[in-house]
């Protein structure tokens, strides 16, 4: 039992990120940032507010559109001994560098039978959901997460996220660190009560490898990521108008992923929906619905669920894109066509 | 002045204020349905909105030259380039509210503009228009047809690795293409000076052994004879150019960018300057046209466009299921 209640804040998720990205940078001065619209910008979604103007152009640096080249340096600065902190804006951009991704920062440690580390931390915005169409909308989880060697997370939540980020950086592997644009609690895009949170105001880390009960049922158990673990409270909670119970997992960490929290909450509930703003072919809900069904095939009274984005590119026009990403109304859909009431 | 006929002269204006007129009509729109409280994905108009006020000249002066069979690739602030290349302008604004009879169906939206009658696309990720270029210049080669491909990209998309390799292609198989570089001294909040190691991109096209072109001060004159030149010795076959031009970013990087990175003054200062004022101007001048024939000219472009907005706000939104649709042929 805690005795002493921790000093907390209420923070956006924005705000989470700057207030870890600050502290490890006063802690540690082998850590630098790099990226587009990291300086005077502060980050094009927020990330880096105000750290400019804290640490100078030498530690918080922009760079030109030289993905390859910035995001390759940080390979070579990470083998001499620092820690660079790297941001592309959106996940979508990362096409353009996913040599230096999958086949460098991914595999170098590994091919180097040990001897050669890589403490490096790409920050990267996820999501869609306000109009920005095939190219800057994706969430990519999967593609990340396929490639052995690499740390993916994806925290929904401000104390998550502070806690997560700093892991990340502690960590001395690569590490790539998602944020989703809606929960970064933005004032021009949409406002939701989820990108506010309770921060404790000293640094502390959240592991990197652990999911997150985030809500506790007896019937289903919905695993979700960032908006879709939001979207999944958001259904828990009209379900449980109607009598059904979900249990909500925020897996949190997308690589390596957390079976056991997964396999012990179906062992209860018996029924599994895995909800995903990832394109549904090998992704996510492949993944889990794969580990349950080999490992936890007993438990299930039930078809497992996935629900996620079809196979299409996200599409430009509201209704088409609404279409596309699961939300609340789809997830409860879903649970009722997987339980009976 | 003297060596570019009344015709020309016309077109070149008659393009950048539709394209002036198009924008400052859709900075209006998309802040409908985001007042008070800016959200960018509400309103008729959702998304990311890049607009090219002031930039008019690089588009119109060069596409001048090029006929149907020429190939544009632009980028994420396209409208310029599409207005100039033909694109049509109904579809064009319908896509941009994403609507079912928009050119990609509302599928693509503002960023994603494809008009392959009049072989212009363009796209949201920096860079990546070069290559397409290259490759549509390749095929006309390939085909023994004079025709030339021009890829418009801004000063920070030639710091891409897709540039260096693109322009290396091009100049290694003497392709029919050329460059064009509108440089607005801005890569969103990072200005050219702390992002690109020469002042000029221009005397890149040395790297290459090909020719290098740099346009001053937005003029649309020069960039008229200097695209001229490059065009001709394209279709001639000989080999690629690199056109600079320096223009003007009148607004932010994208609708609702605070813009806390430059100078309050900057716009002003060059708003002073305007191009397309700057060109009536000299047409009054020369006497190539009246106040009167302005007039026409003016109310002709806003009926034109007035009626590519009535198209879009008048046609029907796309049914949620036919987002599954145009995955595969
Ligand atoms: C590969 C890639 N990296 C980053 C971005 C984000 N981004 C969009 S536009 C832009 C600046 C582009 O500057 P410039 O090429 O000069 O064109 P301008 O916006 O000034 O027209 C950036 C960094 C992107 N869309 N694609």
């Amino acid at each position: 039992m805690k005795t002493i209640k921790e000093k907390t804040k209420k923070l956006t998720g924005s705000k989470a990120m700057i207030q870890a990205l600050e502290q490890e940078m006063n802690r540690d001065d082998s850590i630098f940032v790099m990226g587009e619209d990291v300086g005077k910008y502060g980050g094009i979604f927020g990330s880096t507010t105000g750290l400019f103007d804290k640490f100078g152009g030498e530690r918080v640096m922009d760079t030109p559109i030289s993905e390859t080249g910035f995001i390759g340096a940080a390979v070579g600065a990470a083998a001499e001994g620092f820690r660079p902190i790297v941001e592309l804006m959106f996940v979508d951009f990362h096409g353009v560098v996913m040599d230096q991704i999958y086949n460098h920062i991914a595999k170098i440690h590994y091919m180097s039978g040990g001897a050669v580390k890589l403490p490096i931390v790409l920050m990267t915005a996820v999501g869609g959901g306000y109009s920005d169409a095939a190219q800057h909308s994706q969430t990519l989880y999967a593609s990340f997460g396929h490639l052995p060697g690499l740390k993916v997370v994806a925290p929904t939540f401000p104390h998550d996220i502070k806690g997560m980020l700093i892991s990340a950086i502690r960590d001395d592997n690569p590490v790539i660190f998602m944020f989703h644009k809606t929960l970064q609690g933005l004032g021009w895009m949409d406002q939701i009560d989820a990108s506010l949170g309770d921060v404790p105001v000293n640094a502390y880390t959240v592991p990197l490898n652990k999911a997150n009960v985030v809500r506790k049922g007896k019937d289903i158990t919905i695993v979700g990521v960032q908006m879709m673990t939001v979207e999944a409270l958001k259904a828990a909670e009209e379900l449980a108008k109607k009598g059904i119970e979900a249990e909500v997992i925020d897996l949190r960490s997308i690589k390596p992923i957390d079976k056991e929290t997964i396999l012990k909450s179906v062992a209860k509930t018996h029924h599994l929906l895995v909800v995903d703003e990832d394109y549904l072919s090998y992704g996510i809900t492949a993944e889990i619905s794969a580990i349950v069904a080999s490992e936890g095939f007993g438990d299930l009274n039930a078809p497992i669920g996935r629900l996620a984005i079809q196979d299409v590119p996200i599409p430009y026009s509201r209704v088409m894109e609404k279409f596309v990403i699961p939300d609340s109304k789809s997830i409860i859909d879903s649970v009722l066509k997987l339980i009976t009431v | 002045m003297e060596n570019i006929s009344k015709k020309d002269l016309l077109w070149i204006y008659r393009k950048m204020k539709t394209s002036r007129y198009f924008e400052e009509k859709m900075e209006k729109v998309y802040l409908e349905g985001k007042q008070p409280v800016f959200n960018i994905g509400a309103g008729p108009v959702p998304g990311e909105m890049h607009l090219s006020n002031g930039q008019e000249p690089a588009a119109a002066s060069m596409i001048v030259h090029l006929t149907k069979n020429d190939t544009v690739t632009a980028t994420h602030r396209p409208h310029h380039e599409a207005i100039a290349k033909g694109v049509d302008l109904k579809k064009m604004t319908a896509e941009i509210y994403g609507k079912k009879t928009g050119l990609g169906k509302g599928k693509g939206g503002h960023m994603h503009l494809f008009d392959p009658d009049v072989k212009f696309s363009c796209g949201g990720i920096v860079g990546a228009g070069i290559p397409h270029a290259v490759g549509a210049a390749l095929a006309n080669k390939k085909r023994g047809e004079n025709w030339v491909a021009v890829a418009f990209i801004g000063e920070g998309a030639a710091n891409t690795g897709a540039f260096h390799e693109s322009l290396n292609l091009a100049a290694l198989w003497n392709l029919p293409f050329i460059v064009v570089i509108e440089d607005n001294k801005w890569g969103i909040s990072v200005a050219k000076k702390n992002a690109t190691s020469v002042t000029s991109n221009a005397i890149r096209a040395k790297a290459y052994g090909i020719k290098g072109y740099s346009v001053k001060d937005n003029d649309p004159i020069e960039m008229f004879k200097v695209s001229k030149e490059a065009v001709e010795r394209a279709r001639k076959g000989e080999g690629p150019s690199i056109i600079e031009i320096k223009t003007y970013r009148y607004l932010g990087h994208f609708q609702g960018d605070p813009e806390l990175y430059r100078n309050k003054e900057e716009v002003p200062k060059l708003k002073e300057k305007d191009p397309i004022e700057r060109l009536k101007k000299e047409m009054l001048k020369e006497n190539v046209a009246t106040v009167e024939d302005f007039k026409k000219m003016d109310a002709e472009i806003y009926k034109e466009v007035d009626k590519a907005y009535e198209f879009a706000v008048n046609s029907e939104y796309p049914e949620p299921e036919d987002a599954l649709e145009d995955v595969f042929c």
